[in-house]
């Protein structure tokens, strides 16, 4: 393989692991939050892909994303509000299977309003631009998608790290009724949660799509499942593990598509998952379960 | 009279986890004294203290801080008013630095924090020398005087506090309830729960014995240290 193949693979890895670092983000966040997989997530990823193509067909697409990103923070919020609140003090399991009934309503939401043939994702202008370096090229996206999400990893750090809210979600992860006694409305930052984890999820359906070119109502279910298996792979809980593992995934699987294994690149994924869970079940970065007595 | 009320229950009644465990009670906290709650384990003291910061829910009876009614309330609005609640076992963010735990406590607030951390530091020392390590890391002591300086954080009238002495070396809860004498002159209302009720009928104005769910026995700190009754039961002396 030569030098430049090689070059460009990597490019595309980087950028797809890119896409799954952000959904992932959202999987490792509610979860350390709530102890709770948030099934839907890939599916408001799908929602979002949907989203975008009835935005871009009546408006401009500088006016469609500010609406969609919208749209697609009301609709995790919402689903937090109306699928997962009312079980706070359910066990686990029942708030578990309530997020795998909401995934399934929505794609079959999905199939009844928009039918199950794929539909063409709009281009946005500046993100399909090609550009080439020597004998190298490829479209701007591939090329943003590793550095936006560097960025928006650092943003939502210092968020986390240090901002009143930020100590707050991390109060509420470790302790609901210590931090209601502190005066925090802990339901405000679940949904603070889910808002952030709904956003990433969209710029991260926006460079995944612009990637696919096509969104159909089952187009949540594998990356899905990828960007959860991304979340354990990183230490599920934890947000640069999340992105670590994103990276990882992406740049695996590309590389087993460049070597011809294309056949084998989810199998690929899940293989990982089930290493991970035998060997390291806390992950990479997993925060480490000590209980003082 | 009623000004000199601080936190009045009236026929407490409380159902947690399947059992009745509060059954009418009648507690009245005068403003600025400390007000002990004593009794064994089980007696409902703890769902009490929590039913009045909000996180329980009452079935009947009422709570009235100030003259305004608290049961209905969220705990948020509860820790606005001015109570705020030391837990049972400290329960200290492990996962945030002392100072963070700190300034958590003052997380309805927002002013300036450099003040009110100035003034927990002159109380706890050791917290000062310790504000940039995790709060998992702090001793059990050190971790209740976290605890105890997270709560004053958010400026309240009155201190409820879970068991402060709970597990902790005889050295260190003297130094915990000479802490709860200072906090008290300082104009604070304490209301306190012990199992250790020799300290804290020693400190207290006012004091109640409460046994499954019922109030049995009350009257001033002094006068619960001399009834045989309570040696017997709470402080470990036969009758001769």
């Amino acid at each position: 393989m030569s030098g430049i193949t090689l070059l460009q693979h990597g490019l595309t890895g980087i950028s797809l692991g890119g896409a799954y670092a952000l959904i992932a983000i959202g999987y490792t966040m509610v979860y350390g939050i709530l102890r709770l997989i948030n099934f839907a997530h890939g599916d408001i990823f799908m929602m979002a892909g949907y989203f975008m193509i009835f935005a871009v067909a009546s408006m401009p697409w500088y006016l469609a994303i500010p609406l969609v990103m919208f749209l697609t923070v009301l609709l995790g919020v919402t689903i937090e509000r109306v699928a997962y609140k009312p079980l706070r003090s359910a066990p686990r399991m029942s708030i578990m299977i309530s997020a795998i009934g909401v995934s399934y309503l929505l794609q079959n939401l999905a199939t009844y309003l928009f039918t199950a043939l794929p539909r063409g994702y709009p281009e946005i202008p500046f993100l399909k631009k090609s550009f080439h370096v020597g004998e190298l090229s490829a479209s701007l996206v591939t090329l943003i998608t590793p550095f936006l999400t560097i960025l928006l990893t650092f943003l939502l750090m210092s968020l986390i790290n240090h901002t009143k809210l930020g100590m707050a979600m991390r109060a509420v992860s470790k302790d609901y009724e210590t931090s209601q006694l502190m005066g925090i409305k802990i339901n405000r930052v679940i949904s603070a949660t889910f808002a952030i984890g709904s956003l990433l999820a969209f710029v991260g359906s926006v460079l995944y799509f612009t990637d696919r070119m096509t969104v159909f109502p089952f187009s949540g279910t594998l990356p899905g499942l990828k960007c959860f298996v991304a979340a354990v792979l990183g230490g599920i809980g934890s947000i640069p593990g999340a992105v670590i593992g994103g990276f990882i995934l992406g740049i695996g699987e590309t590389a087993l598509v460049a070597l011809g294994y294309s056949t084998f690149s989810d199998a690929f994924t899940f293989a990982i998952l089930i290493v991970m869970l035998l060997f390291r079940p806390t992950g990479l970065f997993g925060e480490k379960v000590t209980d003082k007595v | 009279m009623n000004n000199d009320r601080c936190l009045t229950l009236t026929d407490l009644q409380v159902d947690y986890g399947g059992i009745h465990a509060v059954k009418g009670i009648s507690i009245e906290v005068p403003r600025g004294k400390i007000v002990t709650l004593i009794g064994s384990n089980g007696a409902g003291k703890s769902t009490t203290l929590r039913t009045i910061a909000g996180v329980v829910k009452a079935s009947a009876g009422s709570i009235e801080f100030e003259g305004t009614q608290l049961i209905g309330k969220n705990p948020d609005d509860i820790v606005s008013m001015g109570i705020t609640l030391v837990p049972e076992g400290r329960r200290v963010f492990a996962n945030l630095t002392v100072l963070e735990n700190l300034k958590i406590g003052a997380y309805i607030h927002s002013h300036k924090l450099d003040d009110d951390l100035e003034r927990i530091y002159g109380l706890f020392p050791r917290l000062k020398e310790r504000d940039w390590q995790l709060a998992g890391t702090l001793s059990g002591g050190e971790q209740q005087m976290l605890a105890v300086g997270r709560a004053l954080m958010s400026r309240p009238k009155l201190l409820m506090m879970d068991e402060p002495s709970l597990g902790l070396a005889p050295l260190i809860v003297k130094d915990i309830f000479d802490i709860i004498r200072t906090i008290n002159k300082e104009g604070i209302t304490v209301l306190l729960i012990e199992q250790n009720a020799n300290h804290a009928l020693k400190i207290a104005d006012w004091a109640y014995v409460m046994e499954t769910g019922t109030i049995t026995m009350q009257g001033s700190g002094e006068e619960l240290l001399a009834k045989d009754s309570i040696k017997e039961a709470y402080l470990g002396k036969k009758k001769q």
